[in-house]
């Protein structure tokens, strides 16, 4: 169980379990008009579904904080639509719904070190490190825009995530590739 | 940045505050103020149900200077005005610190209409002070100092962008809400606004005033740019009637849980001795941050409450 926390605990970043799911105060705002009472204004969004929503809290309001954990795992292979994970301390395998890998599934190799989110003891998601490395697998080689910096072309990666590249990049390039913004950087391997 | 980079960053406000401050107190000694000095760490705060005291060995730090400075008028010092550190527990946000600098006036045999007079006057003398007459930007506007200024009731004002009338049917939620979310941000667009006569549950230590079916708080705000600046009104001098507000108001922080704070005797005392008179408090903060076009507090402080030892 999550510790008690009242209004004034409240704060950008803090993450609250509200009817038994996780949420993340993503804006918070305090307000106080001159002799009333305060207001606590928070936009929270649930970890699980992604759902947004505002909601105004008052002094007095009790909340409970959410029972979160993260673990690094390592990610092993796919199987439908289920992913499969192993923790890289206890050995202990973990499975994730597609729907809970989200975006992520766009960088998701196998032997990827990952941090694993659980709730209450159950995998709600993943985070990936900031850069991953994957190779081009197609590139339409008939392209042939002018050369003028900054035209780019879509490229296909290994885990079929299509993406805008440069036009020197080929098929067999490893790129290095931004996983927050899912956009290339580098090129890091030529396929030559 | 370092944090020797932090503190020059903010050298343009922090001289813009001092002039300010220079502005504050030439004018109110022009026109026959006293500035005055009171104790910052008292044994009993004015009791007020929405605000918490900082405790000090005992006793408590201030939350305003407003007894004392009542104690004062009541013993004929007719014109004063006080800028001084004040202190409210858990206040922390864009516009608020739990230690925050207040501008306190107090006018003897006056009314609220007195001191909206001063701060129109006010106002204008510490732009032109600083540099900041007629216009100046604030984000995206520009705001000017110059009247007309707007004043608005409270009720029209709730008739007006909420729908309803709080003098009629009084609730203190919607009341908060509603003039947090749909009433403040639009007050004080280019010139600063007046918002008056609130409700007798919001009257805090005003007067009712007299002769009137439905019974009205004689309270204003001063509001600019969707900032609340300044609170004011006419003194409640009737000290039974205040006994009793103090009373319920000590109930009501008990029931929740509240700190209750000790009888304030010797103020109550002083309404004995006090006829009429009015006085304003007025977030010196929150104006350094709009004529510097700043968007939180921690720009106009040196340093920010949660500073490191």
């Amino acid at each position: 169980m999550g510790a008690t926390l009242t209004a004034g605990d409240l704060r950008k970043g803090l993450k609250l379990e509200i009817d038994g799911e996780p949420y993340l105060i993503v804006d918070f705002e305090f307000s106080k008009p001159g002799k009333g009472q305060a207001l606590y204004r928070c936009r929270l969004r649930n970890m699980i579904t992604g759902t947004q929503f505002d909601r105004t809290y008052r002094s007095g309001d009790k909340f409970l904080a959410a029972d979160l954990d993260e673990q690094e795992m390592e990610f092993l292979y796919k199987e439908g639509n289920r992913y499969h994970f192993m923790n890289t301390s206890t050995y202990e395998q973990v499975e994730l719904a597609e729907e809970s890998v989200g975006e992520a599934k766009n960088f998701l190799t196998e032997n990827l070190h990952v941090d694993m989110l659980f709730f209450k003891g159950s995998p709600i998601g993943i985070s990936l490190p900031n850069f991953v490395e994957l190779k081009v697998i197609k590139s339409d080689p008939g392209v042939k825009g002018d050369t003028a910096s900054g035209a780019t072309k879509p490229v296909t990666l290994e885990t079929g995530y299509e993406i805008q590249v440069p036009l020197f990049i080929e098929e067999g390039d490893v790129l290095k590739l931004d996983t927050r913004t899912g956009t290339y950087v580098e090129r890091v391997k030529t396929s030559a | 940045m370092s944090r020797r980079d932090v503190l020059s960053a903010k050298r343009w406000r922090l001289e813009m505050r001092s002039r300010i401050l220079h502005g504050m107190r030439l004018f109110f000694v022009d026109r026959g103020f006293m500035e005055v000095q009171t104790p910052v760490r008292t044994p009993a705060p004015a009791p007020e149900r929405h605000i918490d005291a900082v405790r000090s060995e005992g006793w408590y730090l201030q939350t305003s200077p407003e007894l004392y400075m009542k104690r004062l008028l009541a013993a004929g010092y007719e014109k004063i005005f006080q800028i001084c550190p004040v202190f409210r527990k858990g206040e922390r946000g864009r516009r608020h610190h739990p230690e925050f600098t207040l501008l306190e006036w107090y006018r003897l045999g006056s009314d609220y209409e007195a001191l909206k007079a001063d701060c129109l006057e006010l106002l204008q003398a510490v732009c032109a002070h600083v540099g900041r007459y007629p216009r100046f930007p604030f984000g995206p506007h520009w705001l000017t100092v110059l009247p007309p200024w707007e004043h608005w009731t409270v009720r029209d004002i709730f008739l007006d962008r909420a729908g309803w009338d709080p003098l009629k049917n009084y609730d203190p939620d919607r009341f908060t809400e509603d003039l947090v979310e749909k009433i403040e941000p639009t007050l004080g667009f280019p010139a600063p606004a007046f918002l008056s006569d609130y409700p007798p549950e919001e009257a805090a230590l005003a007067k009712l005033r007299p002769h009137q079916a439905v019974k009205v708080a004689e309270r204003f705000e001063l509001y600019w740019a969707g900032i609340e600046l300044a609170n004011g009104f006419s003194e409640l001098t009737d000290r039974k009637e205040q006994e009793e507000r103090f009373r319920e108001c000590l109930a009501r922080r008990q029931e929740e849980g509240r700190d209750v704070y000790p009888w304030p005797l010797r103020f109550l005392e002083s309404l004995d001795d006090l006829e009429s008179a009015a006085g304003i408090a007025l977030g010196v903060d929150r104006l350094v941050m709009l004529l510097t076009d700043a968007s939180s507090l921690d720009d106009v402080t040196a340093f920010e409450p949660e500073h490191e030892p």
